[in-house]
């Protein structure tokens, strides 16, 4: 394991210890060594005193993914001390606070071990409970610089940064960090053999979670309104959105708000307010999370028959029912794809990192417009509240929002008459009318019965030729939605098959499976209908394996319902214990079918 | 939401407001609700204020839930946008409505049924962020799509057309608003054209979440002896506390008032409310004495009916906000997007 820039560290703190800055400062100071990293966070429901766990890979390859290895595990909680020296793998290290004797029992034969009295160093240096307990984590990036030969200058760089106006913070945490730093290298052979060499692979990329990256979305895409309840792991979304437009919408001459935020009483107010705004013209959305959608189904169905502008962005975090609200799943797919009661289906957008979730904000709100539908963009927890690496956002200027077909007051003026629901293009979708543009553009936004002329219906032939023409509008939708992500490695009977947050493992398992000769194509899908390409793409394929983040096959099952994919070609590989999908998991279980006589 | 045309008949002498349209111009399409019922007087009355007052029919919008109160907004003013959403939704539709087009004048009409059970939480907030609107209740104590079942605001003792009477306690919708901080409270009876007009025209202009719980007896399912929210029990009950006129900001105060008896409030926009208060004892101004006042005689079985209570010099939802006065649906696209450079020089604080 003399592995240079191929390292996982993990480290195992008490929630609510300032441990999360001091986990930012190591990952980022790893990234501006030019050295790519994927941060993952694995934290309790609860504010402070329970177990968590962060996770660095240093991957000069540039995997996306987590490793489902650990290779350096800083073990500062006690609570977890021996889970965590199970967690290492053999050949790795394992660092601990030595201030306090480690019985004799929790050995492992296969692993070193470093003490490193943490607590004893920072209770000599710093006053009060609450300093010697932040320093503490503070010192235990000390002595992982030390170890894995992290640049120190780098580290104090950001030090500086981040407590620019507080000067006397800099100076004892940079103490902390020599406290560590000094330690490691007396007493233990610095640098490991596995660590940290400089690269340029991070100069034009930034580090950010997918909630920041979908709220700055939003606000580069011109929403004006959002509302939302908070529910883990969406709330960070719409606190980025506001903190981008207190910086970015307040009107220079006035000093009033070009923004509105409502946060609403619950999830059935919050998509309530968003559709009377989309009604009324201005681009809003709200942020949830799985039993979000759940409460907020039956507006989503008002909103696809009475076609009214819908985005929705859905954090999916581990179900069913309350699950698990601080772990990852994508167990969304079909709750989202049929919400409400009666013959309904819903567009569906799925980013598979923050950059993505930056990218599909513009997107959404284009097709919901153009599709006057609701369209709901399906992150997850993984995504949303993790800090990626991504390639630094670029917005196009010449970007102008589609707002589908709403009509003038001029052009109601030069209409004969109005009728909201027909289908005058052959598209399947209609034109609208705004409230308060001209009275001629009036009409009555009804959940019941309607015929295309937009009046009350209970007449059979009536109502189906609406609901008709909503499946025209769908294959429009098909048309228009963006493409799947489709790799060729050669001409051969079996492809991967996979969406979201699974694009990382699978990207990594395809290389991993190549070395040993089994290569398989790829289809990232990113949107919901699924296009011809998707259609051809399982066509191709004798085996085509499924892997997504929920114990019912949800993609797979949408894939026979929507295009009616030959299900016995579908092999599900399913990961859903509420961990990110790493590539392990999918090489081992590619491999168990290939044993088992599947093609590769 | 009925679907049957109803024929535009106007007789040239017919009074014009100050757009020159008449009492015709904002009607809607027949109604499909039971004869007699309450509800369509209260649309008449809605039709009369929104005449008077001149509204551009088309800067109005009508917002509703679900239930046979619900339906009405299809039964006036056809030139304006209505929005008839789900079951006690009909609040957060209209803040998300207010919230990007501050410029149209909301009404949204909900029954007893929709507001103080289902939406009962939609309607409280509504009121706490001091929504924009004009909200009516059309109470009548039933759910009458359903057949009859008690709503929330049935009094203790009230017998249904079948089965026992009711015991639990009604909730009250103008004490409900009182407590929650409401700025314009109002009670009225659907029988009572004289009084509802200028409460509904009062309760458009105000500048805030204006409510009017007017109750509107079924004549289907609870109508009859026994009932607390029959046409015969309301007319014997209901007792006027203050009586108002609305004088818009052009007009002067007539003289018809006797001094010491009328009491002109001014509201934010220039028109004037005049009072004259029935009962001398009652402060329309103080939360807390209303509140009392109104609780003992509804312990005395007497249903207290005017404008209860107004504070014009809360702010609404938007200036508690801090937002620009251009509908949010109408700013253009290039001013609500930094631009690359900017995305570029932000994302410094990502590396």
């Amino acid at each position: 394991m003399a592995n240079v820039n191929d390292v996982v560290i993990k480290i195992a703190t008490v929630n609510g210890t300032g441990s999360a800055s001091a986990n930012g400062l190591l990952m980022k100071s790893i990234f501006r060594m030019g050295v790519p990293v994927v941060g993952k966070n694995y934290f309790p429901s609860n504010i402070q005193g329970l177990p968590t766990w962060y996770e660095i890979r240093v991957t000069g390859a540039g995997y996306q993914s987590r490793s489902n290895r650990v290779d350096v595990m800083v073990a500062m909680n006690a609570q977890t001390y021996t889970r965590d020296m199970a967690d290492v793998s053999p050949g790795g290290w394992l660092i601990y606070d030595s201030t306090w004797p480690r019985s004799q029992t929790l050995n492992r034969e296969d692993i070193s071990v470093i003490g490193i009295p943490f607590s004893r160093l920072c209770n000599e240096s710093f006053e009060g409970a609450r300093a010697r307990i932040l320093m503490k984590n503070v010192a235990y990036v000390g002595a992982v610089a030390a170890l894995l030969d992290i640049d120190l200058k780098v580290v104090t760089a950001l030090l500086e940064e981040t407590f620019a106006a507080k000067a006397h913070l800099v100076e004892s945490n940079v103490q902390a960090i020599r406290l560590g730093y000094d330690f490691a290298r007396e007493n233990v052979t610095c640098p490991l053999p596995m660590h940290i060499e400089a690269m340029d692979a991070t100069s034009n990329c930034v580090i950010m979670d997918g909630n920041t990256a979908a709220g700055l979305g939003c606000m580069y895409a011109g929403a004006t309104v959002g509302a939302w309840y908070p529910i883990t792991p969406s709330t960070s979304l719409m606190d980025a959105f506001r903190k981008f437009c207190s910086r970015y919408r307040v009107d220079p001459k006035t000093g009033k708000n070009t923004y509105c935020v409502i946060q609403a009483e619950d999830e059935l107010a919050a998509i309530g307010m968003v559709l009377g705004a989309a009604w009324n013209g201005a681009r809003s959305f709200t942020p949830t999370s799985g039993p979000g959608i759940s409460l907020m189904s039956e507006f989503i169905g008002y909103a696809y028959y009475a076609e009214i502008p819908t985005v929705i962005f859905d954090v999916q975090r581990t179900g069913p029912s309350t699950g698990m609200p601080t772990r990852t799943q994508q167990c969304d797919i079909l709750s989202c794809a049929y919400a409400s009661h009666g013959d309904t289906k819903h567009v569906l957008l799925f980013p598979a990192n923050p950059a993505e979730c930056f990218y599909m904000a513009p997107i959404a709100f284009d097709m919901a417009e153009r599709l006057q539908t609701p369209v709901m963009v399906l992150s997850d927890l993984d995504i949303g509240m993790n800090d990626w690496m991504i390639p630094e956002l670029q917005w196009d200027d010449s970007y102008v929002p589609d707002r589908g077909k709403v009509l003038t007051a001029q052009q109601l003026e030069e209409m004969d008459r109005f009728y909201r629901y027909l289908d005058v293009d052959g598209d399947g979708i209609p034109y609208r009318s705004l409230p308060g543009v001209h009275p001629k553009g009036a009409y009555f936004t009804r959940g019941s019965g309607h015929t295309k002329l937009g009046a009350y219906t209970e007449d059979s032939a009536a109502y189906q030729d609406v609901v008709d023409r909503l499946l025209v509008k769908w294959e429009t939708a098909r048309a228009i939605l963006p493409k799947a992500d489709i790799r060729y490695s050669k001409l051969n009977k079996a492809g991967i098959i996979t969406i979201g947050s699974g694009d990382g493992a699978c990207i990594e398992a395809l290389d991993r499976l190549a070395m040993q000769n089994i290569r398989l194509n790829y289809c990232r899908i990113k949107s919901f209908p699924f296009g011809n390409d998707v259609s051809e793409f399982i066509k191709q394929h004798d085996v085509v394996y499924v892997v997504e983040q929920n114990r019912d096959a949800q993609l797979r099952t949408l894939l026979v319902n929507d295009i009616e994919a030959d299900q016995t070609k579908l092999v599900p590989l399913l990961h859903y214990n509420g961990m990110p999908i790493n590539s392990g998991f999918v090489v081992d279980r590619v491999l168990t079918e290939v044993a088992k006589g599947r093609a590769a | 939401m009925s679907y049957i045309a109803k024929p535009k008949v106007s007789h040239p002498g017919m009074p014009r407001n100050k757009l020159g349209l008449t009492s015709r111009d904002y009607e809607g399409t027949v109604s499909t609700l039971c004869a007699g019922c309450g509800h369509d007087s209260i649309t008449a009355a809605i039709i009369q204020a929104v005449f008077e007052l001149g509204v551009e029919p088309h800067m109005l919008a009508k917002m509703s839930g679900i239930g046979c109160s619900s339906k009405t907004p299809a039964y006036f003013v056809s030139q304006a946008h209505g929005f008839n959403s789900v079951h006690g939704r009909m609040p957060s539709v209209t803040t998300g409505a207010s919230a990007a087009n501050r410029d149209l004048l909301y009404i949204g009409v909900s029954g007893d049924g929709d507001s103080l059970s289902i939406g009962i939480g939609q309607f409280v907030h509504a009121i706490r962020r001091n929504v924009n609107m004009c909200y009516v209740i059309e109470n009548n104590g039933v759910y009458g799509l359903t057949k009859g079942q008690f709503s929330a605001s049935a009094d203790i003792g009230s017998k249904p057309k079948k089965g026992e009477a009711n015991n639990q306690e009604p909730i009250d919708p103008v004490s409900t608003a009182l407590s929650l901080g409401a700025t314009y409270i109002a009670r009225s009876f659907s029988g009572d054209k004289e009084q509802l007009i200028p409460l509904l025209k009062g309760a458009l202009m105000h500048r805030g979440f204006a409510l009017v719980d007017i109750v509107s007896p079924c004549v289907t399912f609870n109508d009859h002896e026994g009932s607390t929210k029959s046409y015969a029990h309301t007319r014997q009950f209901y007792h006027h506390v203050i009586d108002m006129d609305y004088v818009p900001p052009a007009e002067e105060i007539k003289a018809a008032y006797a001094k010491g008896d009328a009491m002109p409030i001014e509201m934010h926009d220039g028109s004037t409310i005049v009072f004259r208060k029935v009962d001398q004892d009652y402060d329309l101004t103080s939360r807390a004495s209303a509140f009392k006042y109104l609780r003992e005689r509804f312990h005395a079985g007497e249903i207290s009916t005017g404008l209860l209570y107004l504070d014009e010099s809360r702010a609404e939802m938007h200036e508690l906000m801090g937002n620009i006065d251009t509908p949010l649906s109408q700013l253009p696209f290039e001013g609500l997007n930094p631009g690359n450079a900017e995305l570029k020089k932000l994302q410094k604080g990502y590396r």
